[in-house]
């Protein structure tokens, strides 16, 4: 099985430290993984402005850098949902729908595919986890508490593994952050105080770290922790799962 | 107010919204304390989800055969006894009120809670024109003495507080300045509203349901007041958009049970109330308004909208409109079913609407008729740029955008140089004309991306 390991644009800028948790883990696990270096963006920032109509050369890219991989992981549910519905090229619809149905979220990959039941971590701190939407009612990683269905969720079947550590309990489980791309500038206020009120939920059940399925969410919340002079750190998921 | 009226965009006004985080806080938690009566009550139905799926589906029968349903209800109706007339947009809907009103020499009339007439502003062309007009329903009443819009579709005054609405009632109905007393406000509302219901010869209701089957319609309210007016009127008016329409009686069993269930988390409203044809001596008219709905009609993407039964489930559980309040949509129906739907009514005016949200999906959830709200408007973002409604600056920004990702090696080189002033020179990032700095701090760039350490690291 070869993987490639689609590192979204702004995880490879700011947060090199998230990507190397997932190629480490990923090893771990015995999957052969490899990094395509001319990877840039998944288009997703243009097209959800408006401007889906400019992202052809991202698209071609994409599947120029990932249409070899059996497999394509990436450690975000927003950048692979925006993948897996808007992906596509004009001359060759085919290939750009086979290699979406290829294209995983990190945490899926390693509970669908590799179907991981234990893992070698442990983390002994209080955590809280944010539900990313886009991975969450997108990809539907697990379940939203607007609808009537049983309970399930990947990436905390995932954490359950992780030795010592404490899951805390929120007030709203699974409300947005208020990054939302453009929109944590284009409509600030509304933006940052979301991002306020959602730290203060983890802060306030007690977490030492929050973690997440996107780093985009958690960019935007350490933002806000910094600001605030906090000390609790956010950290995605996989280097919590790949930890000691 | 007046900081309001100068501003027409929802940024600028959620900008003003977000002044008082105290009052922001407050609007949130209530509304969040509705969407949570909304999630016990959904979830004591084990079907639930069967049931919007069912719901969903007949509404889709509905639009695909709404010229041949409106024909069948039109002709029941007639055959009860109703005028039916046909507006195709809100002037010709006034007008349509109005004439009927002078054909009696009517000046005063009593209105319950219906959003169509918002949608159209017939109070203000009603008052122009020399009738008074008076809302029943608490909420519409308090926004009406306050000479506002709802804020919101179901609870149009949720943004009020009870301390003004107490200085309201002190200002317009002579209650003791300082009582903010809910059940003693209510009370002088009810002994105040008692005196117009007698007095009032024609009313004005909405419609939540027309059943083409039977020509009847059904209203549903939780003071009775649409009953209290049509009741004692001579004359009973009834404004209805297009798409109100349900096939049979039996299918009032799905959407009764879903409607109160998604609005307040209530199992039914107080008064389902059955119109169908007028008492010996009285009036019953019904205008089917199109206003655009055919437009909507027509737009493969956005049809669906037009499956709205007007719960405000989506405004209760969207994180943005809690935290932006109604007014700040500038539109009669607001939050995210009203940022799909007025687009079609003037994409230029409400152009910004679209934009005004985080595309979280939690709408899409909760919608009892299964309306892809948050995909719409992702797709109203794409039809708004390619009509040319964004602003030029931001046009040139995607394309410097498009050109850097398209690149590998531009994106190399800006990524590089994006952290070298971050590290080095963070004052260019880091001041007031970054919308991001006012209230978080830039992430601290590392030493190197993930490709660069890749690179050094392993070797295919």
């Amino acid at each position: 099985m070869k993987v490639g390991l689609f590192i979204p644009c702004y995880v490879d800028q700011f947060y090199p430290g998230a990507a190397i948790a997932c190629l480490q883990l990923l090893e771990k696990l015995g999957v052969d993984v490899v990094y395509p270096k001319n990877q840039t963006c998944c288009g997703q920032p243009m097209a959800n402005s408006g401007f889906e109509h400019l992202t052809g050369g991202c698209n071609d890219l994409f599947i120029k850098n990932f249409s070899e991989f059996d497999y394509v992981v990436g450690p975000s549910g927003s950048c692979v949902l925006h993948l897996k519905e808007h992906l596509h090229n004009h001359d060759n619809p085919e290939i750009a729908t086979t290699l979406s149905n290829k294209l995983y979220e990190f945490t899926s990959f390693l509970t669908d595919v590799l179907k991981v039941k234990t893992l070698p971590a442990r983390f002994p701190h209080k955590v809280g986890v944010h539900q990313s939407c886009h991975g969450q009612r997108g990809l539907h990683l697990s379940q939203m508490t607007e609808l009537v269905a049983p309970e399930f969720s990947k990436p905390g079947s995932l954490l359950n593994m992780v030795k010592d550590i404490e899951l805390v309990h929120l007030s709203r489980k699974d409300e947005c952050c208020g990054f939302g791309g453009t929109f944590c500038v284009a409509e600030e206020a509304v933006s940052s105080k979301m991002g306020k009120d959602r730290v203060e939920d983890h802060l306030h059940n007690g977490a030492e770290y929050i973690t997440g399925v996107d780093m985009s969410c958690l960019m935007h919340m350490e933002g806000i922790l910094h600001r605030q002079g906090s000390k609790v750190k956010v950290l995605h998921i996989a280097e919590i799962l790949n930890g000691e | 107010m007046s900081e309001i009226q100068n501003k027409t965009n929802h940024a600028d006004l959620a900008e003003v919204f977000n002044n008082d985080e105290a009052r922001v806080d407050w609007h949130d938690e209530t509304l969040w304390w509705i969407r949570s009566k909304r999630d016990v009550a959904v979830n004591k139905i084990s079907n639930w989800e069967d049931l919007r799926e069912t719901a969903s589906q007949i509404k889709h029968n509905v639009l695909s055969n709404l010229s041949s349903y409106l024909q069948q209800f039109e002709s029941n109706a007639l055959t009860n006894g109703i005028t039916v007339h046909w507006a195709v947009d809100a002037k010709e809907h006034n007008q349509i009120v109005l004439d009927i009103l002078k054909k009696h020499s009517i000046d005063q009339m009593v209105k319950s809670k219906s959003m169509l007439t918002e949608e159209c502003h017939l109070n203000d062309f009603l008052e122009e024109n020399g009738i008074n007009v008076i809302d029943s329903d608490l909420g519409e009443r308090i926004v009406q003495l306050a000479k506002e819009m709802p804020s919101h579709i179901v609870l149009p005054c949720i943004h009020k507080k009870k301390e003004e609405i107490g200085e309201l009632f002190h200002q317009h109905l002579g209650t003791p300045a300082g009582n903010a007393d809910p059940q003693f406000l209510t009370e002088t509302a009810r002994q105040h509203l008692r005196d117009t219901f007698l007095t009032r010869r024609a009313a004005l209701t909405g419609v939540n349901f027309a059943i083409a089957e039977t020509g009847e319609f059904v209203v549903c309210t939780n003071e009775g007041n649409a009953d209290m007016g049509a009741h004692l009127a001579n004359v009973h008016i009834a404004s209805m958009g297009i798409e109100k329409i349900i096939p049979e009686r039996k299918h009032l069993g799905v959407f009764l049970r879903l409607l109160t269930r998604s609005a307040t988390g209530q199992p039914i409203t107080t008064y389902s109330s059955h119109f169908k044809r007028p008492n010996k001596g009285k009036e019953m008219h019904i205008i089917i308004v199109d206003n655009g709905r055919s437009i909507q009609l027509g737009r493969e993407d956005f049809r669906n909208s037009l499956k709205c039964i007007r719960c405000g489930a989506c405004m209760n559980t969207c994180p943005v409109y809690r935290r932006s309040g109604g007014h700040s949509y500038h539109n009669a129906i607001s939050g995210p079913i009203g940022s799909i739907l007025a687009p079609n009514l003037d994409m230029e005016k409400y152009a910004d609407l679209p934009f005004a949200s985080t595309l979280c999906g939690s709408c899409t959830n909760v919608c009892p008729v299964k309306i892809d709200i948050h995909q719409q408007l992702y797709k109203w973002r794409q039809v708004i740029v390619k009509n040319g409604y964004v602003p030029a600056a931001k046009t040139v920004s995607m394309k410097i955008m498009d050109w850097t990702l398209s690149s590998p090696t531009a994106y190399h080189t800006a990524g590089k140089a994006g952290r070298f002033v971050l590290k080095y020179a963070p004052v260019i990032v880091n001041n007031k004309l970054n919308p991001w700095y006012k209230h978080r701090d830039m992430p601290e760039p590392p030493k190197e991306s993930f490709g660069e350490w890749y690179k050094k690291n392993r070797n295919n």
